[in-house]
């Protein structure tokens, strides 16, 4: 996937003698005590990642960690005071005045904590904003919002005063007007954080399923490690105006950068994010089809188990056998082909753990992680309730 | 010793004498200036009163109740509006109050037109608002007599010096509230607007403007107050209306007159006031209405 935005070692010190402050600044600094001893707050230190087109990229982090300042300098709400933002490989910070505005009213777009709709005007007034801005005429700039305001699923409620929806019916407004211009970019800054939690779980389902139509850009800011595993194709987390960590949720779980993060990500329930893949460990015990029973026996013996796994030549996984069958197997002189047990439940490798738990429950055996027919591992009971601690 | 404690009579800082001359120069100098403002004023004073002398007593008085029941919706309000400019009349104050009235209304129209754009430029720009404060501080805080005195200078008695000194009266709080206004305008919704690539013109006027309204109304209403309570005094300098008929009745100890004249007063500001009060209510979005 190409790079849509990439942010290039981005730093934003707060008052008038930024750049001097930031050059003192080291590595490691306490942003109280830079606070008491310049004044100046730092917002986003040594900021460095890049947004691939298409993705939802979450930036997350507790209040105060700077990731608000560093989504605005995205749209240059905010100017850095040092470093470079290069949407579709220009650099932003060294646009012109009309070339920053064209940047905002075409391709890039916002939808703000606290919605900031305009309260002296309706819904579809707010949702045309943008349009009207860049100078599209009043019918043309209506008929768009119409649409957008259908796709939110506020069809219906066009004409109502801002004061009248509730926070919920506000952001999908929000969203709305963000949708209007549409832009490349969407810029999400604590979008669904002050609306309540059921109402929040519905607009992370219907952001989703906009991006499944849609395919934008978009820089998610939110607060809620649940929300950033939920909704990121990828995550940096935040800490004292710094990134600690970016990766999928999946690598972020599995391999925290440091305590701060694993700290971060307890109490997350993992088997939401977590994919069989990184619980799954190969079969200890594995047999090919041409392989007779005594071998399998052995197999058997050897890893203390009493189920082999079967594959063919070309190791495609085939099935199960057990140790009662085989010994029988022996005894009759039958082949494997003929005790194979086939009930085994296969999964593909990117199902999630909390999807596998019911699977489990059905069968006696251990599930099968297989990839076009081949083997990739197996998950046992064991390695399920593992996860789930 | 005794200078130490008492403050020295020989120390002194004269600016009276410089400031008369100056506004004698200036006076003189620019004679031909101020008699063109003169004939301006006067135009629109003239305009003003020949408006309210062809309106019928009884449409006034209708047009009143009307005005007053959209402000309040009540129609007891209303009708009581309506009594009160009535009352005026049958005190025999009808042209008194039109003159006062053409008064009020020029020196609030001139008010606004330079109040308005000069409280938007305040709020725009940081260099301008620091010394326009102090400035508006020292408007406030000047007795309001003081501003006959030059009125006088540069335009002779009568109304137009009456319009002069109440416009500088009246001026403060429709900048100060429209410069309030527009600078507190919610922070989240002008950075939404930015993030929209909104010029500084868009700016102002779809999203500051509309949301700085009713405090700037407040402003309108708080000028014109001001406005009618400068007439009163402007009276002294010769500008004819019911503030001289309070005057006339100071001077001979007629309580009764004075108290007629007076009570006219207290009804005109009280309909202006719930008026202009209106107005900002009858604004669609109103910050107030928010509960």
């Amino acid at each position: 996937m190409p790079v849509k935005i990439e942010v290039k070692q981005v730093s934003k010190i707060f008052g008038s003698k930024g750049s001097k402050v930031l050059e003192t600044l080291g590595n490691q600094f306490d942003k109280q005590e830079v606070m008491q001893r310049t004044g100046h707050v730092v917002g986003v230190h040594d900021a460095t990642f890049s947004v691939n087109t298409g993705e939802i990229f979450v930036i997350i982090g507790l209040s105060g960690s700077g990731k608000s300042t560093l989504i605005r300098c995205l749209n240059l709400l905010h100017r850095p005071t040092a470093g470079s933002i290069e949407i579709d490989g220009e650099d932003i910070c060294e646009y012109s005045r009309d070339q920053l505005r064209d940047l905002r009213r075409k391709k890039i777009a916002m939808v703000f904590q606290n919605f900031a709709l305009l309260p002296h005007k309706n819904v579809i007034d707010n949702v045309s904003f943008g349009l009207r801005v860049r100078g599209e005429s009043r019918p043309d700039s209506r008929q768009k919002a119409l649409k957008m305001i259908e796709m939110v699923g506020l069809a219906g409620y066009e004409n109502e005063p801002i004061q009248s929806l509730s926070g919920g019916m506000k952001q999908r407004v929000g969203l709305a007007r963000a949708l209007a211009n549409d832009p490349e970019i969407l810029l999400m800054d604590e979008a669904f954080s002050a609306l309540d939690p059921i109402v929040r779980r519905d607009m992370q389902y219907e952001l989703l399923n906009l991006q499944q139509k849609l395919q934008k850009t978009i820089v998610f800011i939110t607060h809620d490690i649940q929300e950033a595993f939920k909704i990121g194709d990828r995550v940096a987390i935040m800490k004292d105006s710094k990134i600690v960590q970016v990766g999928t949720p999946e690598e972020i779980l599995t391999s925290p950068a440091n305590e701060y993060v694993e700290r971060f990500i307890t109490g997350v329930d993992k088997t939401q994010v977590l994919s069989v893949k990184s619980i799954m460990h190969l079969p200890g015990c594995l047999v090919q089809l041409r392989d007779g029973p005594k071998l399998a026996l052995q197999e058997m013996r050897m890893n203390g188990v009493s189920s082999a796994f079967v594959m063919d030549q070309a190791l495609r996984f085939k099935g199960i056998v057990n140790l009662q069958d085989t010994l029988q197997a022996i005894k009759d002189k039958q082949p494997l082909e003929s005790i194979l047990v086939h009930e085994v439940i296969e999964v593909e490798p990117s199902t999630t753990v909390s999807d596998l738990v019911p699977l489990a429950q059905k069968s006696p055996y251990p599930i099968a992680v297989t990839e076009n027919g081949r083997l990739l591992g197996i998950v046992t009971k064991s390695a399920i309730l593992g996860s789930l601690a | 010793m005794d200078g130490l404690i008492k403050f020295p009579e020989s120390w002194t800082l004269d600016i009276a004498t410089p400031i008369d001359a100056g506004i004698k120069t200036i006076s003189r100098q620019f004679a031909g200036f101020f008699d063109g403002v003169n004939a301006f004023i006067s135009f629109f004073l003239n305009l003003a009163q020949d408006i309210l002398f062809l309106i019928p007593w009884w449409v006034l008085i209708l047009v009143v109740m009307a005005g007053g029941y959209l402000a309040i919706r009540r129609i007891g309000s209303a009708i009581s509006y309506g009594a009160m400019v009535l009352i005026i009349g049958l005190f025999g104050y009808w042209d008194l109050m039109v003159y006062t009235l053409s008064i009020v209304f020029v020196s609030v129209v001139f008010a606004l037109v330079i109040g308005l754009p000069y409280g938007i430029l305040m709020a725009e720009n940081k260099k301008v608002e620091h010394f326009s404060l102090v400035i508006l501080d020292a408007m406030q805080t000047m007795p309001s007599w003081v501003y006959l005195i030059p009125a006088v200078s540069f335009f002779g008695l009568g109304r137009v010096p009456a319009v002069f000194a109440t416009l500088i009266y009246a001026l403060p709080p429709v900048v100060r509230l429209t410069s309030h206004a527009v600078l507190h305008v919610d922070k989240e919704t002008l950075e939404a607007a930015k993030s929209f690539g909104t010029t500084k013109i868009q700016s102002l006027i779809q999203v500051k403007l509309p949301q700085a309204a009713p405090t700037i109304l407040t402003g309108v209403n708080q000028t014109t107050m001001m406005a009618v309570a400068m007439v009163v005094t402007s009276s002294m300098i010769g500008a004819k209306g019911l503030g001289t008929e309070v005057l006339i009745a100071i001077n001979r100890l007629e309580v009764g007159r004075g108290f007629e004249a007076g009570l006219s007063i207290v009804f005109i500001a009280i309909v202006m006031d719930r008026l202009t009060q209106g107005l900002a209510k009858s604004l669609p979005y109103n910050q107030t209405r928010k509960a």
